[in-house]
């Protein structure tokens, strides 16, 4: 006896933010989506990040779609229904004293960012302490991005399963796939529960998992998954508004920290930890919180007082060059991927599930994706 | 021979046992300790300059708290003692403790974790006010400080605790306004034999309750939950509850303790990958251990309420065998005979908590009722109406999702005070067992630490 | 002077001078810092959401209740952190500058 397969017009593997925003975006289009998750949606990295909502910093080539995403952000409480606490305070990127030379790198990618329609105010000396009093004296430097944030990653890929499940998407949790393949037009999925999902579009989604699933049709690519180290503290009286950042090429002093609206401040960044993607678990090694701690102290010693309550980590996805994979399939028609954000894919959800939506239901989209294309990790 | 190192974290009645036992197995092992002193809480030391004497500090438990403290005094120079000090995290075979804003990681050849027990809390619409205090807060408030929590004192729970605690204020001098039961008496009539394996302990808690009646403090068995009345800037100004008959009785007061038994304290454990079980009778999850402490983790082993709420008495027991399969389990010593009385004694402690479970069962039922307006976690100030929304709206399935979606659980004490609550109520909300509401996953640091917390490289 | 916790015992301990929210305040040797601060006024400190003045939970270092805002800006745990001369310690929030550094 066969079990019937579910059948509809796209199934998505994956129910991180880009499953489930591209879900959403392609119920609006009136298409229909079966989105299929192993554990429960937005679990994974799109639960566990730092939360921010920032453009400033992307590569260039990447702020249309950075544009994209922020538009939906600025309406994401009247689009979903739902509240992702977006706060727009801004976004600080600053550099210390002993890297003097990326000032000249802030001032570099202002202007090419200001032709991408990103503005940017660079701060330093008496105006930057007057406006941020709360930087520590290494700090030399700062870019300001006024209109980008940060938002709750707890909240923000249910939200958008929610609305996509309002809107008539199935969203199916708790079903592993354990096999894909193209079947004649359409694509036929096999869980290892026995169900069975068949669609002429396949939308990978997989994060850290995506690879071997994009091996599944001959395009294999290689993803390094990594544990984020990720801290939070006590709630405290609510001081800073922007989202801030360290710009330096050493992982273990970009630290980055942003205060909620009911006043805990999270913590992120420095050294990141190896994860057990087959296990669905990622540890927080408590030399990288020690780390952490350091050099957040450095960037802002007026935390020092504050007591942490809790850190977490999740299981992020990195490609070689921490370029997603986004596009068609190289080889396979009616195959669709968008994975590997590399722990940068928090903001650009949003913009990637409407993106996807476009080029699947109208086969083409203005948001420069080429970069992204998986053909890159073809031998 | 390398010297084997032996961490014992907890220095309470458990701590210090398998500390003693530890020496006399030829071992000099670290104990690691939160407090300023050693004793634990049930066998707290007053501060230096403090003048009562042990009965009455301890009641009839003073011979048992001297002799835990004056052993802890004599073990001193033959053991590494590191009191102000918290573990906060535990990760490849080293303890990670902060004292004095320092952390260090120290490693370990076997660990006992003797991390003891807080009381275990049904939230009432009300317990967020100043003045409510639990029922060990309101005995450390007496016992190492000398004071009443207030100056009209009622007391709220179950267990042998409460009546303890409330006599203790009646001796002590403070004005008790009432004992508030919510366990119906004819529970102890069902538990009596199995309450007659520490028959001791029985009698005691016949004569409390009889010296509370005699002093006219009303007393009052299977309560069901309504207030704790009072206001934002002064607190509590009451308490009602409705008696067996349903009529709500209101009782002034300035404060009141409240505790429904106790919960072991399983952070370390949970950070240390240990296994775990659910526990029906005390509808909890409990850290798997095998009869002498061992848990599912490499040399690691749990004693003392710590790992299961067995009292005072029986954590000297085992502390003394934990240490003992510590001492096993590296080929430094089997004493056999003596595990075996021990484990003897232990099943005899255990008949009895059965039956204080029996007795004065967690009311499961009020915890999962509570009014919508009620808040659940103190910390954040979530009231049950948003868990519930958690469930019914967001499509929590158990006690993790719906903390990530209504903060329950989310603040300082990270679910100690409102997790058993919380579980009643997403099962209640579910239609289904507390078990398969789940159990709330822990993270580091078990208590909160400073952002300068400074790395120390010893 | 009357406050929230009421001594029962142990009075014959030497004084011990701090300041509440710019007030002097007596207690005794030996005291935590929270039964110093409630047995002269009712609270330690604010909710952070609203639902009014908190005076700590369980006095054994486990709810996190009863941490208090020194005027320094440091963080201390009362039931845990004993009395000692000169500590000045806030019951209400800082302001926003809380974080400023100079």
């Amino acid at each position: 006896m066969s079990v019937a397969p579910i059948r509809s017009d796209v199934a998505i593997i994956g129910g991180g933010i880009m499953g489930c925003s591209a879900a959403f975006f392609l119920r609006q289009r009136g298409l229909s989506v079966t989105l299929i998750e192993t554990d429960k949606v937005g679990r994974q990295a799109s639960g566990t990040n730092f939360g921010n909502v920032r453009r400033q910093g992307r590569p260039i080539f990447q702020l249309p779609l950075a544009n994209r995403a922020s538009r939906i952000w600025r309406s994401a409480n009247e689009l979903l229904g739902a509240d992702v606490e977006y706060l727009q305070g801004g976004h600080m990127r600053v550099c210390f004293r002993d890297r003097p030379e990326n000032v000249g790198a802030m001032e570099d990618y202002a202007a090419k960012a200001r032709e991408e329609g990103l503005d940017l105010e660079l701060l330093s000396g008496n105006v930057l302490r007057d406006r941020f009093p709360w930087l520590g004296p290494d700090v030399l430097a700062g870019s300001y991005s006024a209109l980008d944030g940060h938002a709750n990653p707890r909240l923000a890929a249910p939200a958008f399963a929610r609305a996509a499940a309002r809107l008539g998407a199935r969203i199916v949790e708790d079903t592993k796939i354990s096999a894909a393949s193209k079947q004649g037009e359409d694509f036929e999925l096999v869980a290892e529960d026995g169900s069975l999902f068949r669609a002429p579009i396949l939308l990978v989604t997989a994060g850290a998992w995506a690879g071997p699933i994009a091996g599944w049709f001959g395009e294999p690519v290689p993803l390094t998954p990594r544990a984020p180290t990720m801290t939070v503290t006590e709630p405290v009286p609510y001081a800073i508004a922007p989202s801030v950042g360290v710009m330096t090429p050493d992982e273990i002093e970009t630290v980055y920290f942003r205060q909620v609206a009911r006043g805990n401040i999270v913590l992120g960044g420095s050294t990141r930890a190896p994860s057990y993607p087959d296990e669905y678990r990622a540890y927080v090694m408590p030399q990288n919180t020690l780390t952490q701690l350091e050099h957040i102290r450095r960037l802002a010693p007026g935390l020092a007082p504050l007591q942490i309550i809790r850190v977490w980590s999740g299981i992020e996805g990195y490609t070689d060059d921490s370029l997603p994979v986004m596009g068609p399939s190289a080889s396979v028609p009616g195959l669709f991927h968008a994975f590997g954000f590399s722990g940068a894919g928090f903001q650009v959800g949003p913009g990637v599930g409407e993106t996807m939506a476009e080029l699947i239901a109208t086969g083409a989209t203005d948001i420069p994706i080429a970069p992204y294309s998986i053909a890159r990790f073809a031998e | 021979m390398a010297e084997r190192r032996i961490i014992v974290i907890g220095a309470g009645p458990a701590g210090v046992r398998a500390a003693e036992a530890l020496v006399a197995g030829g071992v000099r092992p670290l104990v690691i300790d939160e407090g300023r002193r050693d004793g634990g809480q049930i066998y707290r030391r007053q501060p230096d300059g403090f003048k009562r004497d042990y009965a009455t500090l301890y009641g009839t438990e003073a011979a048992r708290a001297e002799a835990v403290h004056q052993a802890f005094d004599r073990l001193r120079p033959a053991i590494d003692y590191e009191p102000e000090t918290l573990v906060w995290n535990i990760s490849e075979g080293a303890v990670w403790t902060t004292s004095a804003g320092e952390a260090r990681a120290v490693p370990y050849d076997a660990l006992i974790v003797c991390s003891g027990a807080t009381d275990r809390l049904v939230p009432i619409k009300g317990w967020n006010r100043a003045g409510c205090y639990s029922l060990g807060g309101a005995q450390i408030a007496l016992k190492a400080q000398a004071c009443a929590i207030g100056h009209r004192v009622a007391f709220l729970g179950t267990g042998p605790l409460l009546y303890l605690v409330a006599h203790q204020y009646a001796k002590a001098g403070a004005d008790v306004a009432a004992v508030l039961d919510t366990s119906p008496l004819r529970g102890r009539m069902a538990a009596a034999a199995k309450l007659a394996a520490q028959p001791d302990l029985l009698w005691t808690g016949a004569k409390l309750t009889f010296d509370l009646w005699r002093r006219g403090i009303p007393v009052r068995t299977g309560v069901t939950l309504t207030e704790i009345h009072g206001d934002d800037d002064d607190g509590v100004s009451g308490i009602s509850v409705a008696t067996r008959g349903g009529t709500i009785r209101r009782f002034d007061c300035d404060a009141v303790g409240m505790g429904w038994h106790l919960r072991p304290e399983t952070q370390i454990a949970d950070l240390a990958r240990c296994r775990f079980a659910f526990d029906a009778p005390t509808r909890q999850w409990l850290p798997e251990t095998d009869a002498d402490g061992r848990t599912s983790a490499e040399r690691i082993y749990l004693a003392g309420d710590g790992a299961r709420i067995l009292g005072a008495r029986c954590a000297e027991v085992t502390g003394e065998l934990a240490a003992l399969a510590a001492l096993a389990d590296l080929g430094l010593a089997d004493k056999a005979d003596r595990r075996r009385e021990l484990t003897a004694q232990k099943s005899r402690y255990r008949r009895f908590a059965d039956g204080l479970a029996q007795a004065f069962p967690w009311p499961h039922d009020l915890a999962a009722r509570v009014a919508d307006e009620t808040i659940v976690c103190r910390c954040e100030s979530v009231t049950a109406a948003t868990l519930r929304a958690s469930i019914v709206d967001s499509g929590a399935t158990e006690t993790n999702r719906a903390k990530a979606f209504s903060r329950v659980g989310m603040g300082r004490c990270q679910g100690r005070y409102c997790g058993n609550a919380a579980a009643e109520i997403v099962a209640a909300a579910r239609g289904e067992t507390v078990e398969a509401a789940g159990r709330l996953r822990g993270q580091a640091p078990v208590k909160p630490i400073g952002i300068s917390t400074a790395r120390r490289n010893s | 002077m009357t406050g929230r916790f009421r001594r029962l015992a142990e009075t014959g301990r030497s004084e011990v001078r701090f300041t509440v929210d710019g007030q002097p305040i007596s207690a005794l040797a030996g005291d935590t810092l929270m039964v110093a601060m409630l047995t002269a006024g009712s609270a330690l400190r604010d909710s952070e959401f609203g639902d009014g003045r908190r005076a700590g939970f369980c006095l054994m270092a486990a709810c996190q209740d009863c941490w208090v805002w020194t005027a320094a800006g440091e963080r201390l745990r009362a039931c845990s952190t004993e009395i000692s001369e000169g500590l000045s310690i806030l019951t209400t929030q800082p302001e926003a500058s809380w974080p400023n550094v100079g």
